[in-house]
């Protein structure tokens, strides 16, 4: 079971180990590979859509296939991307943080994650059945209705198995956070990444639902003749975007908060100093995902709800700004008087604060409701949300991967090809979104296939796409990077950045079990507190004992199969309801099975602990 | 409303300045220059919410290119163990208190627009203090087109709307299909245009003559980015004599050619049932009656025969994908199409056209003759329109 008797097994071996697993460790890099997976296909997706607009009047790509692959980045990009990505850290880092043995629930752990693979690869049959979804990962109807392909029946029905996923994995880290923190881990001593990665869930917990209700409505609509968004048949079209927003808008949220946490990790690490104001970080945290339910409606501000509507939503909007503003100012003045190392995770920090910084201004200047009448839909609006989520979240996803790339994995990837990674993917970044803030202004709506000439739009468009390709080769480099270390695979000790969290108090990567003994945390920065005022080492907080473990089991994959069958079953219908009925059968028994079945896992025994080499408590 | 702008007139000039040095877009397609109250207001938001945010901006990389020179690690400072602060509450009051002040700021000029541009019931009034008649369009979008009906002047149109400049003209807007949006970048912001029961309203002011470009904003299929339309803006006499020229057409005039005489039978057996010419409610495919004066045909295509013998002979299957007349049963040898093109290239009832906006004359109008009714009649009429209005938003409250 540990990690060298692993190397020696054989690939099935290995595969069955993954495809049954329950510990956090394994999930996340589940987690990883899928969402890097996904990130790739949504990011050559995304060289399709720039490939079309290098030059005007393009025919490189059909108008059908242009709206398929618009779609279907976003979607991707979104759902299957970033947020798996971010679930990868979570599951790699939270549990470490607060000195848990596995998260809370280690089985719904497991059947959240197969849950969202199974949803997106769901959702990417379609394009090998007759068409991907084309009518943008907002679906807005009545066009999602009129779609004749099966691919938005694809999209509600693979969004909805992936977001079952989400929202499990969303609650078991809220119950993880509350329950599982070690002696000591009180909540104002929770590294700040812990926190976001908290009222993210929270976030996840209120807003997904909102997902679910508009598409299983939408889901009735195409499928079973129901007629809620169907004006000609007494349906409201507004009523989808009001409920797409009302998750949409938190998911952006959900996005950028762990990305907030592991910069707030990143920047103290590496600039020797405590977090700057580390309690107003907390109530920014938590004020930015409450203002962000109240601000849905600015992304509807041209859709005719009034200036009254408008008003309260454009000023609800500017509010997060305050927050984010102190988030902003925090971490300058974090490094402020600090002793900065510019090692890659930071130089990645040092490039989201400006990017980040922009986003946030144009943020601003998009809630100023009057104003968007002439952002609203155009590249200004494309510009501004990839320099958030971009600029902030997969910034801060690859920062978060590189920096915790040896607790996962016990190796450390190339610093000097993570600088070359993140310089091409930067200038990269810049060139190609800079410029769409002014096409949007000039003119150019978004989602578009075709610009014409003589509009003045070429040359922006021309720049935008030479630098989309600098984020593709920056990938490509991030990859090779990936191969070439676990290729040589040289170990690192169990704290290789002289961090200050809990989770570098172990080995890297950690036993199955974490924490030999629970920790003691005597403060925040658990590990530097020890460094300064101790010998270095995690105090234990209880002798060594048996350590209680879940099982390793099959049925989270079975379930999401079984939905997974179901899914083309009631989407085919006809004779194809026979796969429905198969489906939710094998769902259905497994989760019987699971029901009936007492697993009350195993016990790890003293004495085996004991020959384990080292403390596993504070390797 | 203007008051603040005075204060931000020379960071404004200044920044405009910079704007149209760095050569942003065409003046009929951006909304970085402005030909109409509607889009100058709102480049002045825009720029005063710009000029905010560098501000800030310029802040934060003060403090950041400071701070990454400065604190940077020194060779030989490698153990070095700065001092672990916890925060300052001076410091964070300050970053709370600034923003706050700076987004109020941003926030009263909003808020008053945002009302200014959904008022579309007080009508304007002359240099005497009497209230204008209010042209009110009925505007519908369709996959992948635009149609135009103006209220109480029997007149129909698609793809190209004629506005007379210097006073605002009124769109009453609903789809027939899936969701569009109604956008001339120069001249005025964007409203979604949303299917049934559902009529958003707005109004559009041409400081300037021309011919500015109006584009779909939301997407509504393959076509989307072929939605294009022109709002043609001329001077109040000639919308005027165009607008009497448009009331004159019936539809049933005779063409002068042999060929076009031919083409208008084919016409009439195979295309009127979808294309009207004259005032006519029909709006299954666009109305043709000033066919030949458009600017663009089908909104991005160059007004050509043999872009026309194309669109007819192929439905436009290729040139506009998922346009709905490739369901049109018609079928037509060459030289029919030729006849036919022939007869549409006679529709130019009016001698003003879009070149009318770039020739320089200037004709003044009140436009009353339009609306020739007793001034008390009038008045009733535009109340009642009103009302109906009224009575529409409320409905769509109660709907909500």
């Amino acid at each position: 079971m540990s990690t060298t008797a692993e190397k020696k097994a054989g690939f099935g071996s290995v595969l069955w180990d993954y495809l049954t697993t329950v510990d956090h460790k394994k999930i996340a890099i589940l987690y990883l590979v899928a969402g890097l997976f996904f990130f790739i296909l949504g990011g050559l997706q995304a060289m399709l859509i720039r490939i079309q607009l290098i030059a005007p009047d393009n025919e490189f790509i059909s108008a059908q296939f242009y709206n398929e692959v618009l779609t279907m980045h976003g979607t991707t990009m979104i759902f299957l991307a970033a947020m798996p990505l971010i679930f990868a850290l979570m599951n790699a880092v939270l549990p470490l943080q607060i000195g848990a043995r596995d998260v809370a629930f280690p089985f719904i752990n497991s059947l959240g994650f197969w849950l969202f693979f199974f949803g997106g690869i769901f959702l990417n049959v379609s394009w090998f059945a007759g068409g991907a979804p084309d009518v943008g990962w907002t679906a807005y109807a009545p066009l999602s209705l009129f779609s004749e392909s099966h691919g938005v029946d694809y999209y509600a029905i693979g969004l909805q198995i992936t977001g079952f996923g989400t929202l499990m994995g969303g609650i078991n880290f809220i119950v993880t956070v509350v329950n599982m923190r070690a002696p000591g881990m009180t909540y104002m001593r929770m590294p700040l990444f812990t926190w976001t990665s908290f009222i993210a869930s929270v976030l996840i917990l209120f807003a997904f639902p909102a997902l679910t209700v508009g598409l299983f409505l939408l889901t009735f609509d195409r499928l079973f003749g129901g007629n809620f968004f169907d004006p000609e048949m007494g349906g409201n079209v507004i009523i989808w975007e009001h409920l797409f927003w009302i998750f949409g808008h938190p998911e952006v949220y959900i996005l950028i908060l762990p990305a907030f946490g592991v910069f707030s990790e990143i920047i103290p690490t590496f600039s020797k100093k405590r977090l700057f104001g580390y309690s107003s970080m907390v109530f920014a945290t938590i004020l930015i995902a409450f203002l962000g339910f109240m601000v849905w409606a600015h992304h509807m501000f041209t859709v005719g709800l009034g200036p009254i509507a408008n008003s309260i939503f454009a000023v609800a909007t500017m509010a997060i700004a305050v927050p984010t503003g102190i988030k902003i100012f925090n971490w300058l003045f974090t490094m402020w008087g600090g002793n900065i190392r510019l090692t890659s995770p930071m130089v990645f920090a040092l490039g989201f604060v400006p990017t980040f910084t922009i986003g946030g201004m144009t943020g601003v200047m998009l809630a100023s409701a009057a104003a968007d009448f002439q952002y609203h839909d155009t590249y200004f609006v494309v510009a501004h949300f990839h320099y958030v989520i971009v600029g902030g979240t997969v910034l801060g996803i690859f920062a978060g991967i590189i920096y915790w790339w040896p607790k996962m994995f016990g190796t450390m990837l190339n610093e000097k090809l993570n600088h070359w990674f993140f310089w091409l993917f930067f200038i990269g970044f810049h060139l190609t979104f800079f410029f769409q803030h002014f096409l949007g202004l000039m003119g150019m709506p978004r989602r578009y296939w075709k610009f014409l000439p003589d509009q003045g739009l070429d040359l922006f468009n021309l720049i935008s796409t030479i630098g989309a390709f600098g984020m593709a080769i920056g990938t490509i480099i991030f990859l090779i990077n990936v191969v070439m270390t676990q290729m040589k695979g040289e170990k690192v000790s169990g704290d290789p950045w002289d961090a200050r969290t809990l989770e570098w108090a172990i080995p890297s990567p950690p036993p199955f079990y974490n924490f030999k003994q629970e920790p003691l945390v005597r403060g925040l920065d658990a590990l530097w507190v020890e460094k300064m005022q101790g010998n270095g080492k995690i105090q234990p907080a209880e002798p060594l004992g048996d350590i209680h473990m879940p099982n390793r089991s099959f049925v989270p994959f079975v379930i999401s199969l079984g939905l997974f069958i179901a899914g083309f079953g009631v989407m085919y219908q006809g004779a194809m309801w026979i796969l429905a009925a198969i489906g939710f059968g094998i769902t259905a028994g497994a989760m019987l099975y699971r029901s009936v079945k007492d697993d009350i896992g195993y016990h790890v025994h003293k004495e085996e602990l004991e020959e384990e080499e080292g403390d596993g408590s504070n390797g | 409303m203007k008051g603040w702008m005075t204060r931000f007139k020379a960071v404004m000039a200044l920044t405009v300045m910079a704007l149209i040095l760095s050569g942003c877009g065409e003046p009929f397609l951006s909304t970085l220059q402005p030909s109409g109250e509607g889009a100058a207001m709102l480049l002045e938001l825009i720029i005063l919410s710009t000029v905010i945010m560098l501000f800030v901006f310029v802040v934060v990389m003060a403090i950041y290119i400071y701070v990454v020179i400065k604190f940077r690690q020194k060779k030989g400072q490698e153990d070095f163990i700065p001092k672990q602060t916890e925060g300052s509450h001076a410091l964070e009051t300050l970053w709370t208190v600034i923003p706050i002040i700076l987004l109020l700021i941003l926030a009263v000029p909003t808020v008053q627009y945002t009302f200014a541009f959904a008022d579309v019931n007080t009508p304007e009034v002359n240099e005497e203090g009497e209230e204008l008649d209010q042209i009110w369009i009925d505007v519908t979008g369709k996959q992948y087109w635009w149609h135009f009906e103006y209220e109480g002047l029997d007149i129909t149109t698609s793809q190209e709307i004629y506005i007379p400049t210097d006073r605002r003209v009124y769109l009453s807007m609903i789809s027939d299909d899936v969701i569009h949006s109604f956008w001339v970048p120069s001249i005025q912001g964007k409203m979604d245009v949303n299917p049934t029961g559902n009529r958003n309203e707005m109004w559009l002011q041409a400081d300037e003559e021309g011919v500015y470009w109006g584009k779909c904003a939301e997407l509504c299929g393959p076509s989307h980015s072929l939605m294009d339309f022109k709002v043609i803006a001329v001077s109040p006499g000639e919308f005027e004599e165009w607008v009497e020229d448009m009331q004159g057409v019936t539809g049933e005039e005779e063409p002068e050619t042999a060929t076009a005489q031919a083409g208008q039978e084919i016409y009439q057996d195979n295309c009127l049932s979808c294309h009207a010419v004259g005032s006519s409610p029909n709006k299954v495919g666009p109305n043709l009656t000033n066919f030949a004066d458009r600017d663009k045909l089908a909104g991005v295509f160059d007004m050509t025969e043999e872009n026309l013998f194309e669109w007819i002979n192929t439905k436009g299957e290729e040139m506009k994908p998922g346009n709905l007349m490739v369901n049109a049963p018609y079928d037509l040898d060459e030289e029919e199409i030729n006849q036919v093109i022939e007869y549409l290239m006679t529709l130019s009832p009016s001698d003003v056209t879009p070149e009318s906006a770039d020739n320089g004359v200037y004709i003044d109008s009140d436009l009353s003759d339009l609306f020739p009714e007793e001034e008390e009649d009038a008045d009733e009429e535009s109340e009642e329109d009103s009302e109906e209005v009224d009575e529409e938003t409320e409905e769509e409250n109660d709907d909500e």
